[in-house]
């Protein structure tokens, strides 16, 4: 992967004319980095959406102490809550930025860790027992000139409704945690938590080797597991120059979209029993159990497999395979007929989510929303089109696309999607050629200097792997771009002037999975 | 009264492991001998309970799915009376650590446990929870839940397979049989177990409520 450095004095008018000029409007991630001597700073990985032309461009300062970088948050929505990522893990303060604080630790967090010099002794973080104060208490502003002004209220002020809902909530789907400034029943603002589950991946795996990485993945976004590994798996792959069997393809791609009807029929289940439809989940659970069946033979595991390896996959796929795949196919087109009814098609579901929740196009963008959120408000965004991998360059299939962007939108297009995952599997089952299943590789692994980065289309969106290597057997440092926090970070503009029983709805068919977000 | 060995219908006594520790405890119990009449409505108690065990939803991560797999069609824990999860913790009879706790979490994790009406039971469900798993070695992550708050049944596995967390569900049903209900379980909590060190402030108190006001 090139990336182009920028010095930090020009950085400014040159990411706005990436904007403008090239019309990068989808800034897919901010990586933030620690070089050691050459400095601190962050990589933004920027592509257009109509041309999927893409650029990497790096700036960075060596003052260790006042590491003051200009924000982009205006240019792109979703930089705020990147920026805000790269603040906590590496304390890159963002001038202009307009409410800079923590993402994921807790406000009195002492020390950023992932520097390279953080101290990670006890005794600076211990477990600290007592509630967390709101940041309202601890607000900085930095102005351009680099002045840090505190003032106390923020985010909300004094005359303002204010509730909060989880994190321990059962509609939050996982333990993330909303402020809401009320009006009546009505939404003005919603404050969005997250780190109750920041479980510092990236910085365990600075200290793993490549093949005990591949473990935590799969816990990342427990419900696109393969696809999550996956993505390891080719990056460390492309940066070795290993070639892989025909035979191995044939399986991740296969398995990617059982992982993918799994993750979309949780989807359905879990949408329903928000909405308080509880048969509709035990339908879902009743198919997606079938599909845990097929997992279970091959790979042994249900719900976290750890089926791909670098080279390829742990087991060759039992002989019964082919056959009961293609009679799970068959069984859940059948199926889904049965969730329309019950479900889709419901007065009381159609009054709940037909124009609930409404995402522009423009915002899907601007928020990087991919996945079937994007996909719903008319943005092509599906990494198996817009960068083929695997075999999805040979295989037949439509992108599906809503155009409105609302929540019913959301949940038809992925009940859609289990129809062409199916077709996907169908052309790829009869064929899988004979051969290894499995490349042979060193015992131990090491990826030569450089930077690389893999893509691929998560359960719901796009899922990257980014790997900084200076040729240890472990990464310099690595980073996976979460699905879910372009969603959540969306979720301000979804939910001002929505009614208070829509977060509901809109958190549902949002989709995300709050592990994913918080690494 | 003699104390009867806790007999759950479905499995053989002779199957379940760990019979020493629930045999320990009931030594324990009939060291000081029972009131007859109070002995037969701890039974009759006990039963109830360990028959309606109420779980709150506490998931946090991928042990969470494997515990809405159990409550679903195929695994169906409504069978053993499991079925009712609460969102509430002061509904709740027990809670299910079906997750990584990260330090971020352990205080709310305490609040929600403090906030149960005893007799409350914790299930640490997971690698996790029980000693940090696959994140031991994670700056963010605390390293088993029972450093802050008393677990009652282990569920090992990264996540447990449902029948894992059924046998774990059993185990517990089976420590509540034992249990001496009058006089024991039922008040267990004494004040103070439960203070924070850190006291909830309740500030901007409208005018009109003020100390003052009041007096008047």
């Amino acid at each position: 992967m090139n990336i182009t450095f920028i010095p930090l004095s020009e950085f400014r008018p040159r990411m706005e004319a990436l904007r403008q000029e090239k019309g990068m409007d989808f800034l897919r991630d901010i990586i933030g980095m620690d070089w050691g001597e050459e400095g601190i700073g962050a990589i933004y990985m920027l592509e257009n959406s109509t041309t999927k032309e893409n650029i990497a461009v790096a700036t960075r300062t060596t003052d260790r102490e006042n590491t003051i970088i200009p924000t982009v948050s205006d240019i792109w929505q979703i930089a705020n809550m990147y920026e805000r990522e790269v603040f906590d893990f590496f304390g890159v303060v963002f001038s202009g930025h307009p409410f800079m604080r923590r993402l994921y630790l807790r406000n009195d967090w002492v020390g950023y860790p992932l520097r390279k010099d953080y101290d990670e002794s006890e005794a600076l973080n211990p477990v600290r027992m007592f509630s967390e104060k709101n940041e309202e208490d601890y607000l900085h502003t930095l102005s351009p000139d680099g002045t840090i002004t505190t003032t106390l209220d923020n985010s909300f002020d004094d005359k303002e409704y204010v509730i909060n809902i989880g994190p321990q909530h059962p509609a939050t789907h996982g333990v993330l945690r909303f402020r809401l400034s009320l009006e009546g029943e009505f939404i003005r603002k919603v404050d969005v938590h997250c780190g109750y589950i920041h479980r510092g991946i990236e910085k365990i795996s600075e200290k793993y080797t490549y093949p005990q990485i591949l473990a935590l993945t799969d816990r990342l976004d427990y419900l696109s597991a393969h696809q999550n590994r996956h993505a390891l798996c080719m990056c460390i792959e492309k940066a070795m120059g290993l070639e892989i069997t025909d035979r191995t393809q044939y399986i991740r791609t296969i398995m990617d979209e059982l992982q993918r009807i799994d993750s979309h029929l949780l989807f359905v289940s879990c949408a329903a029993m928000d909405l308080g439809a509880l048969t509709a989940f035990i339908y879902g659970f009743r198919d997606r159990e079938k599909l845990l069946d097929i997992f279970e033979e091959v790979t042994g595991g249900r719900l976290i497999q750890n089926y791909n390896t670098i080279g390829g996959v742990q087991a060759d796929i039992t002989s019964g395979f082919a056959g009961k795949v293609k009679e799970y196919c068959k069984y859940i087109l059948g199926k889904l007929q049965e969730y329309n009814d019950v479900f889709t098609n419901n007065t009381i579901t159609r009054k709940r989510m037909i124009d609930v929740g409404v995402l522009s196009k423009e915002d899907a963008i601007s928020y990087g929303c991919t996945g079937g959120t994007g996909r719903a408000s008319g943005w092509s965004c599906d990494v198996r089109k817009r960068h083929p991998y695997a075999l999805y360059d040979k295989v037949d299939f439509k992108e599906v696309l809503y155009s409105k962007g609302d929540c019913y939108d959301r949940l038809r297009l992925r009940i859609d999607e289990i129809k062409e995952s199916v077709k996907i599997i169908n052309q790829l089952i009869d064929n899988i050629p004979e051969g290894d299943y499995k490349v042979k590789t060193k015992p131990i692994i090491r990826i030569p200097e450089g930077s690389y980065h893999a893509a691929v289309e998560g359960s719901r969106g796009e899922f990257g792997v980014f790997i900084e290597s200076r040729g240890e057997k472990s990464p310099y440092r690595i980073k996976f771009r979460p699905m879910g926090l372009p969603l959540v970070a969306s979720m301000h503009t979804l939910l001002k002037g929505c009614k208070i029983a829509d977060l509901m709805a809109i958190g549902a068919t949002l989709d995300y999975v709050i592990p994913d977000i918080d690494r | 009264m003699e104390m009867k060995k806790p007999v759950i219908k479905s499995i053989p006594y002779e199957e379940f492991k760990d019979n020493e520790t629930l045999e320990s405890l009931i030594t324990e119990l009939n060291k000081e001998r029972t009131n007859v009449v109070v002995g037969a409505l701890d039974d009759l108690i006990n039963w109830g309970r360990s028959n309606s065990l109420w779980s709150l939803t506490f998931a946090t991560s991928c042990c969470g799915i494997e515990f809405m797999s159990v409550g679903a069609a195929r695994y169906d824990f409504a069978r053993f009376g499991f079925e009712v999860t609460r969102n509430s913790p002061r509904q709740a009879d027990l809670i299910m650590v079906a997750g990584t706790i990260t330090h971020k979490m352990a205080p709310v994790l305490k609040r929600l446990y403090d906030q149960m009406a005893e007799p409350k039971y914790v299930v640490a469900v997971g690698g996790c929870a029980i000693s940090g798993g696959p994140f031991k070695s994670s700056y963010h992550v605390l390293n088993g839940v029972d450093k802050i708050i008393p677990v009652d049944v282990y569920i090992p596995g990264c996540p447990p397979r449902p029948e894992a967390i059924l046998y774990g569900m059993m185990q517990l049903q089976r420590k509540v049989k034992v249990e001496k209900f009058f006089g024991g379980v039922n008040r267990q909590q004494k004040s103070g177990d439960a203070t924070e060190d850190y006291p909830i402030i309740i500030t901007n108190v409208p005018q009109d409520i003020t100390d003052k006001e009041r007096e008047q």
